[in-house]
């Protein structure tokens, strides 16, 4: 479970992250939604010790990650798939999946999540030789989530991943999420894509300036007249 | 044609000398994008170690060369120490000019503190003979012994660390966090520790490069590194600098360069072409021999 208590976050004099609070049970898919600059990827950036904290509490299954060295995270079972991907462009496929596995040191191991990685991503593994910086959007999305599911985390944290692909890819993107769902993984999804993140989602945050405005079950807020005059353009 | 051949093996020797230091240039800029102007100046350090420690390594009963492991340790310390009393601390808190300037401080500061040292002092030290005289003779090609050693030293060099780069899970590492430190962290790499080991690795070549250089020009002096470390960098921007193949090929041919202009045209011209060649091609291709011209990203 993932608890953050009155996180307060500056970049720089610009207060991002005011007073947030907001919490994922197990097994939960939970969507943070909001405009942009509402300090969606702020929030997964100081989860991810990527951002530093002023203040406020941030645990993982009763751990404090703000006392956690930023690359130690990942061992305590919380994975991150960052906006715009962020694949490493000049290492193959299949190099930047081993990388997800970076911690690992069992073989064996490697091996099975790298077969799972693959049946959950075929088109990975037909390309597995290529170098990451040529895929496409779409593929580069599956590489960035499959190489975040490589230690087999007991949360992953997903940011934007339909940013920039086309409406097919980002209904495919989005069935994978659910996909991933099902099979017990849970879900921290921010976007921007605020009717897909509803539709998927078990409950959602609704993040307005640095401050979480409305929460609640994703199809209540979905059918929200605040939300939907906002977010879903309805 | 024996004199072009006997060209050809001078640069070839004289060209892995500095493509083994201009791999540690290259492999720092690639990782913190830092020009270490200091780099020259461990070549300085591995140098005077090797003269301090043949005696030792001769008294235990070993070969001279020997003596290049001791220079490996203090050398890889001394950059490590580097980055962690000087640059890491800049780099926290200032920006890329900053750590350029604190490189620059770095390079004038060990030159200075060698010099006040008192057994290393103003005056050059002489080597004594590091692999065995004579060659073997092929024809009217006469390949030294220094020259056979240095040329299957760093082609073996080259080849461990590139399969390092490129097989290995620190390898692998290394690169990554060369190519975006936030993603490296998710990762679980600690970029600082990988930044350290690139630290490592490159001032142990040049450790290596002072024993090579000091088997063909035996002479130490405190500001030995300037030249010959600003030829390695050149070499590194030749190939395309922060690219690990592109440092081994620019410096190969700088060494011919210099050498085929030293046999063929005249040796007081061999720097000006070094640098006229360095210009023609950046003009041409400005990311260098194997770079590609990709803008920075934002």
């Amino acid at each position: 479970m993932l608890e953050i208590k009155d996180l307060n976050v500056y970049y720089g004099v610009i207060h991002a992250l005011k007073g947030l609070s907001l919490t994922v049970n197990d097994g939960e898919l939970v969507s943070l939604i909001g405009s942009n600059g509402a300090g969606k990827t702020s929030t997964l950036h100081a989860i991810s010790g990527l951002l530093p904290v002023a203040s406020g509490s941030i645990l993982l299954d009763g751990k404090d990650l703000l006392k956690t060295a930023p690359n130690k995270i990942l061992s305590l079972g919380l994975a991150h798939v960052p906006e715009g991907r962020h694949v490493f462009a000049r290492l193959t496929v299949e190099e930047n999946l081993l990388m997800g596995a970076y911690i690992e040191r069992n073989q064996k191991k490697i091996q099975e999540n790298l077969e799972k990685i693959y049946s959950y991503f075929p088109r990975l593994k037909e390309r597995y030789r290529q170098l990451a910086g040529t895929l496409s959007g779409g593929e580069q999305q599956m590489l960035a989530t499959g190489r975040a599911l490589m230690t087999n985390p007991s949360i992953v944290l997903m940011d934007e991943p339909s940013m920039g692909l086309s409406p097919l890819l980002v209904k495919e993107i989005f069935s994978i999420i659910g996909t991933l769902h099902e099979n017990g993984i849970t879900i921290l999804l921010v976007e921007q894509n605020a009717k897909m993140a509803l539709a998927v989602a078990d409950r959602a945050y609704v993040l307005e300036t640095g401050t979480i405005t409305m929460s609640g079950i994703a199809s209540a807020l979905a059918s929200d007249d605040r939300v939907r005059k906002a977010y879903l353009g309805q | 044609m024996s004199t072009f051949f006997q060209t050809l093996i001078v640069g070839l020797r004289l060209g892995s000398i500095y493509a083994l230091i201009a791999l540690g240039y290259t492999m720092v800029y690639g990782i913190i994008r830092l020009i270490n102007f200091a780099h020259g100046d461990f070549i300085m350090v591995g140098g005077y170690t090797v003269i301090f420690t043949i005696p030792l390594v001769l008294r235990l009963g070993a070969p001279a060369w020997v003596s290049v492991l001791a220079a490996v340790v203090v050398c890889a310390l001394v950059g490590m120490s580097t980055e962690l009393i000087a640059y890491r601390p800049v780099r926290k808190k200032g920006t890329n000019m900053t750590a350029l300037i604190t490189a620059i401080a770095m390079s004038l500061f060990l030159e200075n503190l060698a010099q006040a040292i008192p057994v290393i002092g103003p005056n050059p030290k002489v080597s004594t003979q590091i692999f065995r005289a004579g060659g073997i003779r092929f024809g009217t090609v006469t390949m030294e012994y220094t020259t056979i050693f240095t040329l299957i030293i760093s082609a073996v060099i080259m080849l461990v660390l590139y399969t390092f780069t490129q097989k290995t899970r620190l390898g692998r590492a290394m690169r990554c966090v060369s190519e975006d430190k936030a993603a490296a962290t998710l990762m679980g790499i600690n970029v600082n520790h990988t930044i350290l080991l690139t630290f490592g690795i490159g001032s142990a070549l040049a450790a290596v490069a002072a024993l090579m250089y000091l088997a063909q020009y035996p002479k130490v002096y405190t500001t030995m590194g300037g030249l010959l470390g600003l030829k390695a960098f050149v070499s590194a921007v030749l190939g395309g600098i922060g690219i690990i193949p592109g440092a081994m090929l620019g410096g190969i041919v700088i060494g011919l360069v210099e050498s085929f202009t030293t046999s063929y045209i005249s040796s007081s011209m061999a720097d000006t072409f070094v640098f006229l060649i360095l210009i023609i091609v950046l003009v041409i291709k400005p990311a260098g021999i194997l770079g590609k011209n990709v803008g920075e990203k934002v």
